[in-house]
């Protein structure tokens, strides 16, 4: 069973019907001491930073303890935003913190016409090393590499359990004004006048910027794969 | 690279897909949730369903059809039509529209673009403009089409993004359903003055009027309803055409 946690921060609608549609069982825990009963967790959650302080107290504390217990936990777009440890969006509000970085504003480019905020489907590539990504130099630090992460960098392919059977190249939807740098935790970046991280991963938690649930077969292929982690939970 | 986005508007009334020229003259198009898995499986990128109706015993069929249509597929999907209050666009987004239109409303109760704004982001708030030309600039209609807002389309746009708007959704009432082509020159003139999406409507018979629109016309999606409906153009044809013109699309 997955807990689905509402705090608040958009409209559940969407992921409770592609979980549906996928056969997943889930449920939204009323209060955080009910986290510990779930073999899974899933943050989702569209809008500003500030929402997740309905998170700030008992839910923070409920999640991260079950991430250490070593929980599988999927946040999606604001939800992936809080896994790191704040934004800039609202400073004052904590991120649960399992990633290291923080979250900062995406820059558009007039020139290119490239508008923010970053709506629309985009590309998902392979991280492809510091040089490229206009976000490192605000990047927080990097912590520990995950093991697969050294031939992420040597091939064209797609590394991570949470894109399995995904080809470079393949389009996601986004909409989003604020993402978080390519660290060391990145398995797919996305460029737009930056290059940010698109997907995350580390250990069993994960993370997407775009919307799964809003990104037709590419978007359900990897809810399928967290949904194949979970199983082994 | 952000691919430029192609749309695809239902306008629904009693649960039927109905499709007029200029805003009236309709007919019957067929089953939303039926067309819409149709879209999804040619590759469109985003669908809107629109309430031409909205009449109170409509909008309960407008939930169905919001809930058929959003099982069915997992796209971005845009509800509009009739939304006037907060209340409107819970019931909307409850039944599972990632995003409401505001038309008539906004500019009666602009207010209703930061409240929707705040409650469920900037992302889920679409402000519609229909727009006719005139001598001297872009004259913003409402009531479907029917009561001149005494509105420049440029400067409404203006406005919108800086009250919350998403995106805007520019109609050209001179060529809606006519298929002679976007209106370019009012899509580049709002798309020149706001930092958000630009969506364009109205007008697209042929593959080269989405080229235009997204080259001359600087949109950033494309919107069209009669010429996927009847299959006249599939999507899919569509978006090769675009891609061997060198612009981005998801393929």
């Amino acid at each position: 069973m997955i807990a689905l946690i509402d705090y608040g921060a958009g409209n559940l609608t969407s992921v409770r019907k592609a979980l549906t549609s996928l056969g997943a069982e889930f449920a939204t825990p009323a209060s955080p001491s009910e986290c510990g009963r779930f073999s899974a967790l899933i943050v989702p959650g569209v809008g500003n930073f500030a929402a997740t302080g309905a998170l700030v107290g008992p839910w923070r504390e409920a999640i991260g303890s079950a991430v250490r217990s070593g929980t599988p936990l999927f946040g999606i777009c604001l939800g992936m935003q809080w896994l790191f440890e704040g934004s800039d969006e609202a400073p004052e509000v904590p991120g649960l913190g399992v990633l290291p970085g923080r979250v900062v504003r995406l820059e558009g480019n007039a020139e290119e016409r490239l508008k923010i905020p970053h709506v629309g489907w985009n590309t998902l590539t392979a991280p492809s090393g510091p040089e490229r990504s206009a976000l490192q130099a605000v990047r927080g630090p990097t912590g520990s590499a995950p093991q697969e992460k050294g031939s992420a960098l040597l091939e064209t392919g797609l590394q991570g359990r949470i894109l399995a059977g995904l080809a470079p190249g393949a389009h996601v939807y986004f909409t989003h004004s604020y993402a978080a740098p390519v660290t060391a935790d990145c398995v797919a970046e996305t460029r737009h006048a930056d290059t940010f991280s698109a997907v995350v991963e580390r250990g069993n938690v994960f993370g997407v910027q775009f919307h799964p649930e809003k990104s037709s077969e590419t978007g359900l292929q990897i809810i399928r794969n967290f949904l194949e982690v979970t199983r082994g939970c | 690279m952000l691919t430029k986005r192609i749309i695809a508007c239902m306008d629904v009334r009693d649960g039927q897909v109905v499709k007029g020229v200029q805003f009236q003259q309709l007919r019957h198009a067929g089953d939303p949730g039926e067309l819409a898995q149709r879209y999804n499986v040619e590759g469109i990128d985003e669908v809107v369903v629109l309430d031409i109706t909205a009449t109170l015993e409509s909008r309960q069929a407008l939930a169905r059809t919001i809930n058929a249509v959003a099982r069915q597929i997992f796209l971005p999907l845009t509800v509009g039509g009739g939304i006037r209050s907060e209340e409107d666009a819970a019931a909307a987004v409850d039944a599972g529209a990632d995003k409401v239109s505001l038309n008539t409303a906004a500019l009666r109760d602009p207010d209703l673009i930061t409240t929707l704004a705040r409650r469920y982001g900037s992302q889920a708030v679409i402000v519609a403009i229909d727009a006719k030309r005139r001598d001297d600039g872009f004259a913003v209609y409402v009531r479907s089409g029917t009561s001149d807002a005494a509105r420049d389309a440029v400067e409404w746009a203006r406005e919108a993004e800086s009250r919350g708007a998403g995106e805007i959704l520019l109609t050209s009432m001179d060529r809606d359903g006519t298929r002679s082509g976007f209106d370019c020159e009012m899509t580049a003139a709002v798309a020149n003055a706001v930092n958000i999406p630009v969506i364009a409507s109205g007008g697209a018979g042929g593959l080269d009027h989405f080229a235009d629109v997204f080259t001359r016309g600087h949109a950033d999606a494309a919107l069209a309803a009669s010429i996927f409906h009847y299959a006249d153009t599939s999507v899919a044809e569509l978006k090769r055409y675009l891609r061997d013109k060198n612009i981005p699309v998801r393929l």
